[in-house]
């Protein structure tokens, strides 16, 4: 992780990073997913999920969720940099906002004969994953969850014969009424 | 009003509606109908450059000189390649432009065809935005929003590539509108309350200072105005970044000259010893900063900016202000008329006694020579015959830039052009032609090094063939002197790479370029020389031989704080003064 921008910061102490969730909508014009990654490599952030989608088929506006991580002065410059990309409409970090509901969706083929293949089966139920196609020995599974449900069906998958993984990366969404185009903007900040 | 016209046409159009007069450009095959679309008008000037970079520079130079946006039109591939350094130096110093690349025709785009290049791609990180235009129905949209981008929030490069089968196509042609792009919307008006705070401040504070920056000169002339008018009537000391010279009078005895690495004692000393800082139009670069942590640490601190992410980014502020510059200090003039009243007056007189304490120390004060001549010494002469007229100065890149800030005088804005954020050895000339043809009638001198002249040398022949008087003023020291400074500092003077051989005869490349070539190495046929120049009516090529091996200082040494500068009269080993740490700096 960057510190300071500044060539000139000496300092080796590193104050707490936190990790955030940031939903962003922008045009989905040719080159925009380039663009802000663009931004993250470019300036020595890093993005630990990134999912993207049209979202108002009409408007032609898609919805970035970004996971990353970074101090809070980080935070508030990866934010400002993201506003200030010509396409983007609209930055809301839903960390500051509070628990934000995140959900992530991933599918896992496993190969297996004998007890390994009823202990992949017994796991699977006891997550909740769905057997979306199965083998006499393979299955693959899809399990819907957070990051930390996912990651730990994994982990597990990889002791009873685990192949192969897909995961879509992070959607998230605040809770309450509230939509995110209805959120307070910070100073500066485009409301668009 | 919709009008049926080819994709060549409406380049053509746009620029005409857009009030574009000038654009800098070269001529290719993926270029080939707007030229010819050009050919047939005569409401736009092209100029023909020698060099894309050299296009670019002289765009840059044009619209920091006259407020406007400067225009660029080259070809695919190697032309779009060679503007990318002019592009990123825009985009670094928010120069606004807009750069028109060919393409090859949309059904080729991704087979390596000729002279393909991916110049969105290559560009996305070095523009403030960029379109590939792929259909002619985007095309008058795009052509509008282009230069509303590049001029509206913070200023910055813009590049349109059109691929060559969209230029012949036909379609509707639409004329701009308000607020082009959709969504774009800066945010121009301050927080009334935020600036109330500021003021009130500025009003309690014991010793602020302004630390102002090339924010202002963006912001138009109007904003220069108030400055003065809100530095005025606060009575307190301002100094300006390279980027921010002449926005603020330098014959005020309010003003302190420029801060930074090479900034005056009295400008470093006010800006670490105050207690309000207020920062109108500057980002906070580590030139001006130096170490972080040692950096005015017992002052707050204000910030103006049009860019939210300046703020912020490199130094901590107590309150940020977003907002253009001109908009907030408007507001900041008005406002002040409600506090002046509660203005400390011991304590301003008490802080500017300590700031002429500071000046005393006379840290722009050099050794003058009689058998040579000072880079310092020439400059001064340069300021005192030119004083009065209208001029404009461009640099090139290194020691000769630094003195020219140092050493010439700005009390106007838009008449100093420099590359400030990317640092690029070119800029100057080709800026100086950009900079001519924008003033016709004024006076226009490059403050070049004998190193960075050679980089875009060529455009002397751009100069040429549109009769443009410039004044190429080169402090010839035989070495790339900047470079050869940190090498004396920092490497033992090792002087690896950095002497200037086998340089070319100036005078004799002057006449090759149809250019007058003056040379002087005597300070006491200086003034003659000088007064040669400016009163020749067409470009100059002025070899001044300078003393060798002179440094430039006041210099604040890479990894220490404002109050350790080096100054002029240092007696001691020079190879000393950074330590291991500072030397890994930039
Ligand atoms: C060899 C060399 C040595 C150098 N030494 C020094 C030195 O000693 N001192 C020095 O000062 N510089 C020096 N520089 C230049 C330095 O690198 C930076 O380019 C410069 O300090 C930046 O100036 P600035 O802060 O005014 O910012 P700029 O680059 O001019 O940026 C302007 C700021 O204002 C904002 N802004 C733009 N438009 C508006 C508007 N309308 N309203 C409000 N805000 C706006 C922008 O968002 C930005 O934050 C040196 C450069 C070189 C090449
Ligand atoms: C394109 C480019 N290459 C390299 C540099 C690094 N550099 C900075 S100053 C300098 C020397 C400039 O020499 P000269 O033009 O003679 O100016 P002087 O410092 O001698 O006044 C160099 C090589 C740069 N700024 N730009
Ligand atoms: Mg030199």
């Amino acid at each position: 992780m960057t510190q300071s921008q500044s060539a000139y910061f000496l300092s080796d102490a590193q104050p707490p990073t936190r990790r955030h969730t940031l939903a962003v909508l922008v045009d989905n014009e040719p080159g925009v997913l380039a663009r802000i990654a663009g931004m993250f490599s470019g300036r020595g952030y890093n993005i630990e999920s990134l999912t993207v989608s049209e979202t108002e088929h009409e408007k032609h506006v898609s919805r970035i969720t970004i996971v990353t991580t970074g101090t809070e002065k980080t935070i508030e410059q990866i934010k400002t940099q993201l506003d200030r990309l010509v396409p983007v409409h609209r930055v809301v970090d839903l960390t500051v906002q509070g628990e934000a509901l995140e959900r992530e969706l991933c599918l896992v083929k496993v190969r297996g004969k004998g007890d390994a293949r009823v202990e992949a089966l017994r796991l699977a139920g006891a997550f909740g994953a769905r057997t979306l196609d199965a083998t006499l020995n393979s299955f693959v599974f899809e399990l819907t969850g957070t990051t930390e449900e996912v990651e730990r069906f994994i982990r597990l998958m990889g002791v009873v014969g685990l192949v192969e993984v897909s995961r879509t990366g992070i959607a998230a969404m605040s809770r309450g009424a509230e939509g995110m185009l209805e959120a307070a903007l910070p100073d500066g900040a485009q409301g668009r | 009003m919709s009008r049926e016209m080819t994709g060549a046409e409406m380049v053509i159009q746009a620029l005409i509606d857009q009030g574009v007069s000038t654009l800098f450009g070269y001529p290719g095959g993926a270029v080939l109908p707007i030229y010819d679309a050009l050919f047939q008008q005569d409401s736009v000037k092209h100029v023909l450059v020698r060099h894309e970079q050299g296009a670019v520079h002289a765009a840059e130079g044009y619209a920091r000189s006259s407020g406007k946006v400067g225009v660029v039109l080259v070809t695919s591939g190697p032309g779009a390649t060679n503007a990318v350094t002019g592009l990123t130096d825009a985009l670094l110093d928010s120069i606004p432009i807009v750069c028109f690349t060919g393409q090859v025709p949309t059904h080729l785009i991704g087979s390596d065809a000729f002279q393909e290049a991916d110049t969105v791609g290559i560009t996305r990180h070095c523009t403030k935005h960029n379109y590939l235009v792929k259909s002619i129905e985007d095309l008058p949209r795009v052509l509008h929003e282009a230069f509303y981008v590049a001029q509206n929030g913070r200023p910055g490069p813009v590049v349109i590539d059109i691929p060559k089968d969209i230029q012949f196509k036909s379609g509707k042609y639409e004329k701009p509108r308000d607020n082009q792009h959709k969504t774009y919307r800066p945010q121009i008006k301050g927080d009334l309350g935020k600036i109330k705070t500021a003021v009130e401040m500025i009003a309690k504070a014991k010793r602020p200072v302004f630390y102002t920056g090339g924010g202002v000169i963006n912001s138009g002339p109007h904003a220069a105005a108030l400055l003065r008018e809100l530095v005025r009537a606060t009575g307190y000391p301002i100094t300006s970044t390279l980027m921010g010279l002449g926005a603020y009078p330098a014959n005020d005895p309010q003003w302190l000259g420029m801060l930074g690495m090479h900034g005056t004692y009295e400008a470093n000393l006010a800006m670490h010893g105050c207690d309000l800082m207020v920062n109108i139009g500057a980002r906070f670069d580590d030139r001006i900063t130096g170490r972080i942590d040692a950096f005015s640490p017992g002052s707050k601190k204000i910030h103006i900016d049009i860019d939210p992410s300046s703020i912020n980014k490199n130094v901590k502020v107590d309150l940020g202000i977003v907002g253009d510059c001109a908009h907030v200090l408007e507001d900041m003039v008005r406002l002040w008329k409600d506090v002046a009243g509660e203005v400390d007056k011991p304590a301003q007189k008490a802080w500017w006694l300590q700031i002429d304490g500071w000046r005393a120390r006379k840290s722009l004060a050099y050794r003058n020579a009689t058998d040579v001549i000072k880079p310092q010494y020439a400059l001064e002469r340069l300021e005192a015959l030119t004083q009065g007229r209208k001029r404009f100065i461009t640099t090139e890149v290194g020691q000769h830039q630094m003195w020219a800030a140092q050493y010439l005088h700005f009390d106007e804005p838009n008449r100093w052009m420099t590359s400030g954020g990317l640092g690029t050895m070119g800029y100057g000339l080709p800026a100086a032609v950009g900079v001519q043809l924008a003033h016709p009638k004024d006076l226009v001198v490059c403050v070049a090094g004998e190193a960075s002249v050679l980089m875009n040398m060529q455009e002397m022949s751009t100069a040429a063939q549109y009769r443009l008087p410039i004044k190429i003023f080169i402090l010839n020291n035989e070495y790339m002197g900047m470079v050869r400074q940190w090498q004396e500092l920092l490497h033992g003077g090792r002087y690896s790479e950095s002497y200037s051989a086998a340089l070319p005869d100036f005078v004799k490349l002057a006449e090759a370029y149809h250019a007058k070539g003056i040379r002087c190495d005597d300070p006491a046929k200086l003034d003659a020389a000088i007064m040669e120049m400016i009163d020749y009516p067409g470009p100059v090529i002025f070899d001044c031989l300078v003393a060798k091996e002179e440094n430039c200082f006041p210099m604040i040494p890479s990894g220490k704080a404002h109050n350790e500068m080096i100054l002029p009269d240092f007696e001691g080993d020079t190879g000393e003064i950074i330590d291991a740490k500072g030397k890994q700096l930039v």
